[in-house]
């Protein structure tokens, strides 16, 4: 066997080697490549050969273990990723098992519904009053019931069964009074008072599923030049909307508050109506009272009813949520049971 | 009111369409213009199948003592019907339920179907009927149900195979009508018949009874009225029937009165009633004879006087000074509007009659319905207000058709106090004016046409209106009700659709409403959910967890239940109570937080002051992962509740937050227990609530804190200011310290940030031990001190020279051992 041969029986020898699956390659290195390995040891025998003959050893050597080295490299990236792949399998997670979830609190039903009329009429450039000072929920009879144009013994009391602390002092039953309040001190000469006023007011009900001796309201008022009856009709019809959908409508009946006149009571219909909609299909549900303040209102407050004219609404947020997600019992809002309030958490409505 | 249209339509021409439709159509029609709809359609619209019978022949049942058996005619053949009343007897005519009819079952309010069917071996085709059995009220039937079936009268008119719900009126269609407190005017068939008129265009016509026998003498010659004191009537007027026969009315007034919901009595009260209804004025009759004075007075109770000592009946105390009477001489007949002594009721042996009709103040007659607790057809109308000029003409009418009844005699006349200051009520106004409320532009024509509808007298001048109102109208008083008149007959869904212009205004929430709603974002973003609980509690738990020490509470004065009479005076405790409910339901881990007011009520003769507080409580695990970690080591602690609070402080801008071990809140754990500072201000406490506490309820491990939000607000005044994060390196030496047990956290914080030089930027604390290794009442504690040159490198030289003096001051003032 001549050198030359001996030495492609090498590269054969090395393949071979190489292609056994648990081959260690840094041994089969050191065997064929290394200082000591069996190329070298071909090349150092070569001394007697004429020098063409070494040329020619020598350039086969060279090929040989060029050939020899891409081998070895190509078996150990081949090797490095059988070991990711296997360390990446062992590593495989049962994805479909429960992530760690941080809690993020949700904000009462009521509190959103709030939210969403607040925002709806800061967008419309009303003041929100719900301070202790301005919107107190124990109040005087005359802010509640005096100033609202109910004076003691009038029928309509009987409208609101009330909690009394003496016979001056009150728990509200309505957020009506923070009218009163705010319209005294309004400085007219610097434009229109707009206002809404959220909040807790209580009335001497048995608590059941549609009765709730607490439960809130947002009152709204706009007193100056001009306001008229239409303005009150739009600007309900936009919360409306915005409450319950664009496409739902509203209609006003007449009612009776002695804080307005005239009053009316206001539906809004339960499913959408378009142009095509009868009007024998629509179904309307009452939702709110509203009205033109009563010139004895204004006048109490030192507002010449003859100069400034003004409408009010009271919007009842917890009739709003159970209209809304369908709350068959009122108590469900302030029980509490988380399993309730959680329902709620979708964000961004 | 339940208006029975049949009868409405005696006022109309021509008359309102009584098909099913048109009346669904009106009910719509007067829920868009005047007040709510109740109900439409029939008092008995499911029912059918009910006959008018002739009992033809009668035996008894062989194997029964109390069912007979009867052959009726329904006007074509005989029929077979067992029954089992008490009353019934040969040639009367009475109801038959046939077979195949259905009528409301008076047990289970069900409609029913009726069967043949076979009563101890006898076949029934029906059954003979009451009239609670067809679907009348128990309240408005004349006769008891234990008098068995009903029977008609001979000169009720009606014939065998007659419609029975026909004849009984129970086919007439109704619509009932709710009511506003200022609508008095429609709670007479009088007033609606207006109201409708003007809505449909009808005309009206008044209706009334006359004709009856007049007698020469005089009413006044009987007996006379005056009012004792004046504002307790504006009038009163009496009139006298002589020689009735009381009896009962004839179907007709019958029917109409149990369809309005009123039981019929006798021909007299009936005649009270049935004019009640149709014109609003309360009315009442007294037996004459049995008045021992013929001088009836109106006047204020005295004191010790009482209503009705016969009859067995308790005699009622009336309020002295506050409750109008009757007095016939000095016995008191009646409390006005409201009741009378039964002894002076009309009976059978009733021969002359005195009717009385009067105009009460409404304001007594509120008052008194309130307090005895007594509401009536009258008082319900005096208290909202009657037609002042149409008590005398309803009066008339009254008497009139008790006379008729059973052909007595009318005395000429009526007696009469008062009715001297009624006024006319005119309002002025302006056809622009009405506009510009409205928001519309109505011509003069169209607007005084409105009003005109509406039966008022419109004078106009070039747009100015001078508007004569009618008694029956007390409700229009003031130009803004005329702009509600026009506007609703106008129909609101006619105005136009608009958003105030003009002026501009910005919409903006003050300072105090950011903080307020930053604080709710921040705890909802700590994982608390939030609540709104009752502010009504026992006073007990409304001083349970009180921030500072127990103020007076605010107490109603007529609680509904025992378990809210006070307004609360702190968050916790109805915290606690939310907790107990989910606990209840098996719900074990609970973060509840709640912002609301709190009531501190100093002076009692003011209002209270109210606080706006942030409270929360923490139940049960933290875990955010239900398998990874156990749930032990995530169970809620003080420093779980603790670090929430010290991330809200520090995110709503509250500087210089310390906490104070405090024994001083009697329901926390006395070890487990912080009182938070501001600087030296205190805005509030946490911790755990104490064991017992919670054990007494059976309750697991609560911890809680309470805060006042107004402290915060105005403490949280800190202007955000930005500093260049520093590109210099930060060089840390940890700390380990040996000393006493009793020494606190902060007490060795103060030392450090005392004695630490100016390139301390912070500390952070990363280990507490206790036991193996360190002696009896020693803990180690181990820190990690950050310090860094925001403008320079700092050198290690100096860092190594303000360490030493840390634990130099450590050594010296707290006793530290440097480990």
């Amino acid at each position: 066997m001549t050198l030359v041969e001996e030495l492609q029986g090498f590269l054969k020898e090395a393949t071979t080697e190489l292609a056994k699956p648990d081959v260690d390659v840094e041994a089969v290195r050191v065997t064929f490549l290394g200082k000591k390995g069996k190329i070298t040891g071909v090349l150092k025998s070569m001394k007697d050969l004429s020098i063409d003959e070494k040329k020619e050893v020598g350039q086969v050597g060279n090929q040989v273990r060029t050939a020899i080295q891409e081998k070895i490299e190509e078996k150990k990236a081949a090797q490095a990723a059988a070991a990711l792949e296997e360390k990446l399998a062992a590593e495989t997670l049962d994805v479909t098992l429960p992530g760690a979830k941080p809690k993020i609190g949700t904000p009462h039903v009521l509190q959103q519904i709030m939210d969403e009329i607040e925002a709806h009429f800061l967008g419309l450039g009303y003041q929100i009053i719900d301070d202790p000072v301005d919107s107190p929920e124990v109040e005087t009879d005359e802010y509640n019931f005096e100033r609202e144009n109910l004076p003691k013994d009038h029928p309509a009391r009987d409208m609101q069964d009330t909690f009394y602390i003496t016979p001056e002092i009150l728990l509200r039953t309505q957020t009506s009074p923070v009218q009163s309040r705010v319209m005294e001190k309004h400085d007219f000469s610097k434009g229109p008072l707009k206002m809404i006023a959220p909040g807790k007011v209580y009335r001497r009900d048995t608590d059941d599923a549609t009765h709730s001796h607490q439960f809130h309201q947002v009152e709204g008022l706009v007193v100056g030049k001009n306001i008229t009856m239409a303005d009150l009709k739009g600007t309900l019809l936009s919360i409306m909307q915005e409450l319950f959908g664009e496409k739902h409508q509203i209609r006003l009946r007449p009612s009776y508050f002695p804080f307005t006149e005239p009053s009316v009571e206001v539906d809004v219909s339960w499913n959408e109506v378009t142009a095509d909609t009868k009007p024998e299909d629509i179904k309307w549900i009452e939702v709110l009272g509203a009205g033109m303040t009563h010139p004895n209102v204004l006048k109490m407050d030192g507002i010449d009813p003859e100069e400034y004219t003004a409408f009010a609404f009271g919007l009842g947020p917890d009739r709003f949520a159970m209209l809304k997600y369908g709350v068959e019992d009122i108590r469900q809002f302030y029980l509490n049971d988380t399993r309730f309030l959680e329902q709620f958490n979708e964000r961004g409505n | 009111m339940k208006t029975n249209l049949k009868w409405l339509n005696e006022y109309l021409t021509p008359g309102l369409d009584l098909s099913k439709q048109a009346v669904l159509d009106l009910a719509q029609q007067i829920e868009l213009t005047a007040v709510e709809i109740e109900e439409v359609g029939q008092v008995a619209a499911q029912q059918d199948g009910l006959v008018v019978v002739r009992v033809d022949e009668l035996k008894d049942h062989p194997d029964s003592d109390h069912l007979k058996i009867t052959q009726v005619f329904d006007g074509q053949e005989k029929i077979q019907v067992v029954t089992g009343a008490p009353n019934v007897s040969e040639g009367q005519l009475v109801i038959l339920a046939t077979v195949g009819a259905h009528i409301i079952d008076r047990e289970s309010g069900e409609l029913v179907k009726i069967k043949k069917a076979k009563l101890r071996g006898e076949v029934s085709y029906g059954m003979l009927a009451a009239l609670q059995e067809i679907g009348l009220p128990d309240a408005v039937c004349p006769e008891p149900i234990e008098n068995g079936i009903h029977v008609f009268a001979e000169q009720d008119g009606v014939n065998p195979g007659d419609d029975a719900l026909a004849v009984l009126g129970l086919k007439d269609p109704m619509i009932d009508t709710d009511l506003t407190p200022n609508r008095a005017d429609l709670l007479s068939m009088r007033g609606m018949a207006y109201e409708v008129a003007a809505m449909t265009g009808q005309k009206v016509a008044e209706v009334a009874d006359k004709g009856a026998k007049e007698a020469a003498f005089l009413a006044d010659d009987q007996a006379t009225v005056q009012i004792g004191e004046t504002g307790l009537a504006t009038g009163v007027a009496l009139s006298v029937v002589n020689g009735v026969s009381v009896d009962k009315s004839p179907l007709a007034i019958q029917s109409r009165l149990w369809t309005s919901g009123i039981k019929p009595e006798n021909n007299v009260v009936d005649a009270m009633h049935y004019w009640l209804l149709a014109t609003g004025q309360p009315l009442a009759a007294f037996d004459l004879d049995r008045l021992a004075d013929k001088v009836i007075t109106v006047r204020l109770a005295k004191e010790g006087e009482v209503l009705g000592q016969g009859d067995g009946e308790e005699a009622m105390a009336l309020r002295s000074g506050k409750d109008i009477v009757l007095v016939a001489g000095e016995q008191v007949i009646a409390l006005a509007g409201i009741a009378m002594d039964p002894m002076f009721k009309v009976s059978h042996s009733t021969k002359n009659v005195l009717l009385v009709a009067g105009q009460y103040n409404p304001s007594f007659i509120r008052q008194a319905a309130r307090r005895h607790g007594l509401r009536s057809e009258s008082s319900f109308r005096l208290e909202r207000g009657i037609d002042l000029t149409n008590t005398k003409p309803a009066l008339q009418s009254a008497a009139n058709a008790v006379a008729k009844a059973s052909d007595a005699t009318l005395a000429k006349g009526q007696a009469l106090a008062g009715f001297d200051n009624i006024e006319e009520t005119v309002i002025e106004t302006t056809v622009s004016r009405i506009n510009q409320v409205l928001g519309t532009t109505l011509s003069d024509e169209t607007v005084v046409d409105l009003l005109e509808k509406l039966n008022l007298t419109v004078a106009n001048n070039d747009g100015r209106l001078k508007v004569t109102v009618p008694g029956r109208r007390t409700d229009l008083t003031i130009p803004a009700d005329l702009v509600e008149e026009v506007g609703r007959l106008y129909g609101y869904d006619n105005l136009p659709t608009a958003l105030i212009d003009g002026q501009s205004t910005a919409g903006d929430l003050t300072r105090r409403q950011k903080k307020i709603r930053a604080s709710r974002r921040i705890f909802e973003s700590l994982g608390f959910d939030q609540a709104i609980s009752y502010a009504l509690m026992t006073p007990e738990k409304a001083t349970a967890f009180n921030m500072m020490g127990k103020h007076p509470v605010l107490a109603l004065d007529y609680p509904m239940s025992s378990d809210r009479t006070v307004a609360r005076q702190n968050l916790i405790s109805g915290l606690i109570d939310d907790v107990a409910y989910n606990v209840a339901r098996s719900v074990k881990n609970i973060a509840l937080y709640e912002q609301g007011r709190i009531f501190l009520n100093d002076n009692a003769a003011k209002q209270p002051v109210e606080e706006e507080h942030i409270a929360a409580v923490l139940v049960g695990s933290l875990a955010e992962s239900t398998w990874e970690t156990g749930e032990k080591e995530e169970e809620v602690d003080f420093y779980a509740l603790k670090g929430r609070v010290e991330t809200y402080l520090e995110n709503i801008g509250v500087d210089q937050v310390t906490f104070k071990q405090s024994k001083a809140h009697a329901n926390m754990h006395p070890g487990q227990t912080a009182d938070v500072y501001a600087g030296d201000i205190y805005i509030g406490y946490l911790g755990q609530v104490h064991p017992e506490f919670v054990a007494k309820q059976k309750l697991p491990v609560i911890f809680a804190f309470e805060l006042n939000l107004e402290e915060i607000i105005l403490l949280s005044k800190r202007e955000v200011t930005y500093q260049p994060i520093s590109r210099y390196p930060q060089i840390t030496r940890d700390l380990a310290i040996l000393l006493d047990d009793q020494i606190t956290n902060q007490e060795v914080l103060d030392v450090i940030w005392e004695s630490a030089g100016q390139y301390l930027k912070d500390v952070s604390f990363f280990d507490l031990y206790k036991g193996q290794g360190t002696p009896d009442g020693k803990k180690s504690l181990a820190y990690q001190l950050t310090y860094q040159d925001q403008h320079d490198t700092l050198v290690e030289e100096k860092v190594t020279m303000d360490f030493a003096k840390v634990t130099e001051a450590l050594a010296k003032q707290l006793g530290a051992e440097i480990r």
